[in-house]
């Protein structure tokens, strides 16, 4: 275990800007979210909650895929990805929690699925990922639920943050790599302080108001019974529609690929896109999903059964609450889960 | 350039047909002349307009064809609108193939085959017949259903008659929604036919067209005695990648573009009711 002082904070991110981008959340206009590092910048490592997801790294919320150009009737298709490992721009994304590092995981199962997603592939090779250990959880984390560890999420670096320092163990050799670029300003120690901290914060991770979810009746088994059961309807009775959630989920992966006109040809870009739109499913002959309930329905569904179902049991939420936090209709999953496996109790 | 399913490639229209006042036939090869991507009969590419869109659609034609790829495409949505207005020797893009096909070299293989098709459901299903009829010693009897509003909605008509009519061992059975002049054929709706055609059950059915028309032939075909899990048809949902990332095209835990099209019923049974 490493470890350096919180001061020295600053000449660590400075270091490591000097070899590849740093991405680490930041204060702007009131709100933390990942942004790149520059002197000067208010960084805010102890922000449990950025408002969006460090998913925006790897799977942008607009990203450029390719161009059309037109030449009388030739048209030609140009690639526009970079390769950012092979132009040898790593990047670190520093301050992962757990919950979002777990969430990495569950969109690496679909974009890395074959056929792979180059442009999500490239981002995550170029990427060293620094997680942060939570030390302060809020009333709306439930990362338990989903068998995190907020005190000890992976990557390729693990850090641990008090009052007067930062902790610092490796984890993979790209974690190795970054080590060594940074070893001069770090001490050796720390062991038994992480130790304490971990101690801690599991006695208040267990605590939670939402530690104890139930999630044993959502399984592949269950899913007619689940899609049928007569509660969507006043559970979903209040949904706006807005998306918000799906837009600060660190799972949501739906994406929408769109074509625009620029002077210099077409440019066909993707984006996020939210089930929760009555659009999202509309054809030129109909909608296989007309109302809100089916598409708030749709989203709990893939979450808590369609995902597991096709990835070995791994639910595709991460318990990180930014939806608790941010419908403003106070809807969510949490909800939605004592709800449905509420039930199985009765 | 790294191979990337979502990157399409540039096809050219070499040949547009008008089968019926809203379907247009269009012959695709790639820009050296030569057929873009195999295919298997089922599948599905994506073609786009840049700069207006795109679409998922069966390819129509039979993989036993070398030389091109044939999308037959009713025009309804604002790319379909612009692709009818494409005339020979416009350009796209295409990408693919997309999806599982139908089990031609498994579960069809030495069996009596009964395709229906209604309207433009003929176009997955072109695919499949033809490419029977290419290895036709392999399949046992053809019996083909086809309906459309009126005898001008009905696509591919030429070579229904000309070629599918005179094939040893099979039988084609038209019919249109309502009389009309010129058309001494069959009237009635194709659910309502198929049951008066006293099919023999024991056959192995594929089934295209409007969901109305699939659920009241399906109907029809269990009360004749047909067994679900010999009776196949294809599902259509919004996509945008056709590799099951982009999300939409789900019923259940299934993606319509990589676990369908092709679906067997008894695979739709256990699927909720969302299509």
């Amino acid at each position: 275990m490493l470890k350096i002082a919180k001061e020295r904070l600053n000449e660590l991110y400075a270091r490591i800007n000097q070899t590849m981008g740093l991405f680490i959340p930041v204060k702007k206009a009131g709100e933390v979210n990942y942004a790149v590092w520059k002197e000067g910048k208010e960084v805010s490592l102890e922000t449990l909650k950025t408002v969006k997801s460090p998913k925006n790294m790897f799977f942008p919320q607009t990203e450029n895929m390719m161009k059309f150009k037109t030449e009388g009737k030739n048209l030609e298709v140009i690639d526009v990805r970079r390769d950012y490992a092979e132009e040898g721009k790593l990047f670190v994304l520093f301050g992962v929690k757990a919950c979002d590092y777990k969430a990495i995981d569950v969109l690496d199962k679909v974009f890395l699925a074959e056929p792979i997603d180059t442009y999500y592939k490239a981002r995550r090779d170029a990427s060293v990922i620094v997680t942060l250990a939570c030390s302060k959880p809020e009333e709306s984390c439930f990362c338990g639920v989903f068998g995190i560890d907020a005190t000890a999420p992976q990557g390729d670096v693990t850090t641990w943050l008090d009052e007067s320092y930062l902790y610092w163990q490796a984890n993979t050799e790209k974690g190795e790599n970054l080590t060594k670029l940074v070893a001069d300003l770090f001490e050796n120690g720390g062991d038994a302080e992480v130790r304490a901290q971990r101690q801690t914060t599991s006695e208040i991770l267990q605590k939670l108001p939402y530690a104890n979810l139930d999630l044993s009746v959502f399984k592949p088994e269950n899913l007619n019974e689940l899609f049928e059961d007569s509660a969507w309807e006043e559970m979903s009775e209040a949904c706006l529609g807005c998306g918000t959630c799906t837009f600060v989920c660190p799972t949501c992966q739906c994406f929408d690929i769109r074509d625009f006109k620029t002077n210099e040809g077409v440019l066909r870009y993707r984006c996020w896109d939210s089930c929760m739109y009555s659009d999202f499913t509309l054809m030129a002959h109909g909608n296989s999903r007309t109302t809100q309930m089916q598409r708030f329905r749709q989203r709990f569904m893939h979450k808590l059964v369609y995902y597991p179902s096709q990835n070995d049991g791994l639910y595709s939420c991460v318990g990180c609450g930014r939806c608790v936090n941010k419908c403003p209709q106070k809807l969510n999953i949490v909800k939605v889960i004592k709800t449905l496996g509420g039930k199985k109790n009765d | 350039m790294i191979n990337e399913t979502l990157i399409p490639k540039v096809g050219v229209i070499t040949d547009v047909r008008k089968d019926t006042p809203d379907v247009k036939t269009f012959r695709v090869v790639g820009t050296d002349g030569k057929k873009l991507f195999e295919h298997m009969p089922g599948q599905c590419a994506m073609v786009s307009v840049p700069g207006v869109g795109e679409c998922m659609f069966s390819i129509t034609s039979s993989p036993t064809n070398k030389d091109y790829m044939e999308f037959s495409i009713k025009k309804c949505g604002c790319v379909t609108e612009v692709i009818h207005s494409l005339e020979v020797g416009a350009q796209i893009t295409v990408r693919g193939p997309y999806g599982k096909n139908f089990p031609v070299e498994e579960d069809f293989k030495g069996k009596d085959l009964l395709f229906i098709a209604g309207g433009i459901g003929l176009a997955p299903l072109r695919s499949v017949i033809n490419y029977v009829r290419h290895y036709r010693q392999n399949y046992g009897k053809v019996v083909i259903v086809y309906g459309a509003r009126s005898k001008d909605d009905l696509v591919d008509i030429e070579e229904i008659q000309t070629e599918w009519m005179n094939e040893p061992n099979t039988e084609v059975y038209l019919t249109i929604d309502r009389p009309q002049e010129g058309w001494d054929g069959h009237v009635g709706f194709v659910p309502a036919y198929v049951k008066e055609l006293g099919l023999n059950p024991n056959m192995t059915a594929v089934l295209c067209g409007p969901p109305i028309m699939i659920k009241f032939t399906l109907a029809g075909l269990l009360e004749l005695g047909f067994d679900k899990s010999r009776v196949y048809t294809t599902l259509e949902l919004r996509m945008k990648c056709g590799v099951g990332k982009c999300g939409r095209c789900n019923v259940g835990d299934k993606f319509v573009c990589k676990d369908g099209p092709v679906f067997r019923m008894t695979e739709l049974d256990e699927l909720p009711d969302e299509y």
